[in-house]
């Protein structure tokens, strides 16, 4: 078997592995739905993620160890895993490999050719690395995720691709699934591969910064591309499909070549080997961009968080829509670990969980915030999927009685996301004598965290003179219902300091469940009972399931923001923490 | 500086004049034919109703009204009892019949919370719905809560699945506009629908549970679950609401179930202080007269739920479960 024939199964394997992975995060009672599937195995092998992460909090978490194997498969054979592994990759190269059709050996080559601005990767790379690990006053942030191909391919996927191409077959989501700002994931996945019917590997070759940091780690690799004999004809044919547009026809850029393997066999003298030995004809080993780009990449990257942070946003101006999943670190630390790779979206059951734009600020671009408005309920009582999936731990796995605040953790309470703020303006008891309670009711927790204020409220023109009375039945003077109108069961008829339900009427003339000893000329009055809902800050978790159910369906009456919230004890209510 | 154009000493041949010329007529023509096809001089007029779907009437014809109380504490006991002194599954599932099962999944809570209806209760109806002959049983609410989370965690599907039945997991396209004829509420209303395709026979599986809208939660607010939509806006007019369920849906028999009774901080509950062991299990043909009843082991007073009073002006059955003589039996 040719070494390229087994780098296409390998891509091959590896894209199926990664979609399988992205169908079966989803809750379910079928035997394909998620059962202990590593889903999160290449945000595992992801070098940069484990490194950003590592450089911002100092430590490596669970499964991103796995990245330690990555980086020293690198260190020995070099960007194996762009080549090989990497599923974005893999769609990037089958792009390009549409975009060769038609097209001329010498255009081949042509679009395989070393360009300056691969350079950009490497300035990018060390952008984000400095601000990840560099605090300057204080400011510290993971932007990995933004333009890592991992995390990139994963949201991608998980929150565009399959939520359309399921929109008909409903055979991954039972509901439809709903992402805020998902045309911008669109747009940039869209471009990202469409960029590469005009150069092959576009998104690799100029933008990827785990490319270009595996392209540094693997300058030490033991067995390398390389050209047998300086002198060739320079036919170039060895760039006709080169991938890394690494230059093997001249002197090598190792950081570049990503080990497609392309050029082996296609030499017409056998002048290319994977070897050991240097290549004959030279080889650059550094990547192209100099001290003085290092140098103002490097003070770009320190000073790009607290020129961010100049906003405020985690100070005093912080955006009370940024309601966090239940686990989530305290802001600051939130923000050292979130990779954006959209798995907590993925996993959320309800649809909750949805990537944020930046009105919380420039870094949290796609980090999951909680929007009730969107999804099937709001987070479910019961429910912990994401601190469990979370790569990183910026939502950390807890467990039901953590989040419930029972057992040990019942001096704690439970763990509040934000609280529920009713609109009085807008609630149907409280502004338009109509009775509702639904927030009441679907309120989760025990007590219920709404209660009820018992209000009997008179309607609209309902005062009256009595005309007469025949024990339940009540005429008065100069009214015009309708035919049971107040039949409801909700209205009540008020005289004399008594009050009887109203079971029927007719255009003048109240039926009521009991008498009320009512005589000509006395004050009659009809009243709505109505039950108008409270917070008790004490109880309330922010879940949103009532304002996901309340019927005010534009803005609604009833609406969770993130004050309260347990991670951020600045952000708190209570007198007493 | 406009360059006069060089002028073209070839003439056009006759025939490539003549080619295009037919060329440009066919494109006009095209142009103009669909103009004169696509022309709408008025616009889109005012919503047209839409032709909705009713449920048909699910009861056994021609059979005297039944109901039976069972006290006990093991349900699939108290429910099979309670079927043989309504007069055996078989007096209402024959060979062959399809059935639908509507339970209430609203909320992702575990069944010791009682907040739903339990899983043994389900699968034991589906069990006997089977032994009597059904060639399907179905079984589908459209929940409150994530529909995924509310199958799983209130266990109902793993007792649909272990039962031999078929869940049907609510999706957009499962739901048709409906109207209750008579009704003024549910008009041109998203129903749960595709689930009743095919189906001859319906059964309601209910908790018995504190409501704090309507007072009480039972077999016939178990059809709420039935509607999709922004359904909650018929709580500002839930006594009719529930009376128009009534009237919608006329299952076969329901079964309300009250081993544990929500007393309390309904309908979600989720305290174990909430319930209260009450061990009955009711079986009815009517499920007015099952709510009645319910209503009194709440310690309610029928008049404190005007939807009671309000179904059975309407027909869907009696507030006064008495004239029935339930058959009270006990395990």
């Amino acid at each position: 078997m040719k070494i390229t024939t087994a780098r296409r199964i390998s891509q091959i394997f590896f894209v199926v592995l990664f979609f399988w992975f992205c169908v079966v995060a989803t809750m379910g009672t079928e035997f394909w739905r998620l059962r202990g599937w590593s889903v999160n195995w290449f945000l595992n092998l992801d070098p940069l993620a484990a490194i950003g992460a590592a450089l911002a909090t100092r430590t490596l978490y669970r499964g991103m160890v796995w990245a330690v194997a990555t980086i020293v498969l690198t260190i020995i054979f070099g960007r194996f895993f762009c080549g090989w592994v990497c599923p974005f990759g893999a769609m990037h190269q089958f792009f390009g490999w549409l975009g060769a059709f038609g097209r001329k050996i010498s255009q081949r080559i042509e679009r395989n050719k070393y360009r300056k601005a691969q350079s950009i990767k490497y300035f990018l790379l060390v952008l984000f690395l400095i601000m990840a690990a560099f605090p300057l006053w204080e400011s510290v942030s993971l932007q990995t995720g933004l333009l890592d191909p991992i995390p990139f391919v994963y949201r991608s996927v998980n929150l565009v691709l399959i939520p359309i191409l399921d929109s008909h077959t409903r055979a991954v989501f039972y509901s439809s699934r709903q992402y805020d700002g998902a045309w911008f994931l669109g747009t940039l996945f869209l471009a990202a591969l469409f960029l590469n019917i005009w150069i092959p590997r576009f998104y690799c070759r100029f933008i990827c910064p785990l490319g270009a940091l595996l392209g540094v780690l693997g300058r030490f690799s033991i067995w390398r591309i390389g050209k047998t004999k300086e002198k060739s004809r320079d036919c170039k044919l060895c760039e006709k499909s080169c991938e890394g547009a690494c230059q093997p026809s001249g002197k090598i850029r190792i950081s570049e070549c990503v080990l497609c393997f392309n050029c082996l066999h296609i030499c017409p003298d056998n002048l290319i080997a994977w070897q050991t030995q240097e290549s004959s004809a030279g080889e650059i080993i550094n990547p192209d961009i100099g001290r003085r780009g290092f140098i103002l990449s490097a003070v770009s990257g320190l000073l790009a968080v607290p020129i961010i942070r100049l906003a405020g946003t985690l100070g005093t101006n912080w955006h009370h829509k940024v309601i966090r999943p239940p686990g989530a670190l305290a802001e600051v630390e939130f923000l050292k670990r979130c990779l954006k790779c959209g798995q907590c979206m993925r996993i959320c059951p309800t649809n909750v969980i949805v990537p944020s734009g930046i009105e919380g600020g420039l870094e949290n671009l796609w980090t999951p915030v909680l929007n009730f408005r969107s999804g099937t309920s709001g987070c479910q009582l019961n429910c912990t999927a994401c601190g469990f999936i979370c790569p990183t731990a910026a939502i950390r796995p807890i467990t039901l009685s953590e989040k419930l605040g029972l057992g040990e953790f019942s001096e704690k309470g439970p763990i509040r996301m934000g609280t529920a703020f009713v609109d009085r303006s807008r609630c149907l008891p409280w502004s338009m004598n109509t009775p509702c309670i639904v927030c009441q009711e679907n309120c989760p927790m025990t007590p219920k965290a709404i209660y009820l204020e018992e209000q009997y409220s008179t309607v609209r023109d309902g005062v009256y003179e009595a005309a007469s009375a025949d024990g339940a039945a009540i005429r008065v003077n100069k009214a015009q219902w309708k035919p049971e109108q107040y039949a409801a069961g909700d209205y009540f008829c008020e005289a004399g300091g008594r009050r009887a339900r109203i079971i029927s009427n007719s255009a003048d003339t109240l039926i009521l469940e009991e008498p009320l000893q009512i005589s000509a000329g006395d004050r009659v009055v009809i009243k709505i009972h109505l039950y108008a809902p409270m917070v008790d800050i004490a109880r309330c978790i922010g879940c949103g399931i009532c304002e996901h159910e309340c019927p005010v369906s534009g803005l609604r009456a009833i609406r969770v923001s993130a004050e309260n919230e347990s991670r951020n004890r600045n952000r708190s209510l209570f007198l007493k923490n | 500086m406009v360059r006069e154009a060089e002028q073209n000493n070839e003439t056009i041949s006759r025939r490539r004049f003549l080619i295009r010329m037919a060329k440009a007529g066919v494109a006009v023509a095209a142009a103009g034919g669909l103009g004169a096809l696509l022309y709408d001089p008025l616009g889109p007029g005012a919503r047209k109703n839409i032709a909705a779907v009713s449920l048909p009437d699910f009861s056994i014809p021609n059979l005297a009204p039944k109901m039976a109380i069972v006290s006990g504490s093991d349900r699939k006991a108290t429910a099979q009892k309670a079927l043989e002194a309504l007069g055996g599954i078989g007096t209402f599932i024959k060979q062959g019949d399809r059935v639908l099962i509507k339970v209430n999944a609203a909320f992702a809570t575990p069944p010791i919370l009682s907040a739903t209806t339990h899983p043994d209760l389900v699968g034991e109806v589906i069990t006997l719905c089977l032994k009597a002959g059904a060639a399907e049983v179905r079984v589908t609410d459209n929940p409150i809560n994530d529909a995924a989370s509310c199958f799983q965690l209130t266990e109902i599907g793993r007792a649909v699945e272990k039962s031999g039945g078929r869940l049907y997991m609510p999706k957009e396209s499962y739901f048709a506009p409906a109207s209750v004829n008579g009704g003024e509420l549910i008009r041109d209303w998203p129903l749960l629908y595709e689930p009743f395709k095919g189906v001859n026979k319906l059964i309601g599986l209910t908790p018995l549970k504190d409501h704090h809208r309507s007072g009480a939660s039972m077999t016939l607010k178990n059809w709420y679950g039935l509607l999709g939509g922004r359904r909650n806006i018929f709580h500002q007019d839930i006594h009719n609401i529930i009376k128009e369920l009534g009237m919608m849906a006329r299952p076969t028999f329901v079964i309300l179930d009250g081993t544990m009774a929500m007393m309390t901080n309904g309908p979600t509950g989720g305290a174990i202080s909430d319930l209260m062991a009450a061990n009955l299990m009711i079986a009815s043909t009517d499920p007015v007269a099952a709510d009645a009843f319910g209503a009194t082991v709440l310690e309610r007073k029928t008049a404190s739920l005007p939807f009671i009073r309000k179904a059975a002006e309407a027909g869907c059955g009696t507030a006064d479960y008495e004239t029935l003589k339930p058959e009270r039996l006990s395990i």
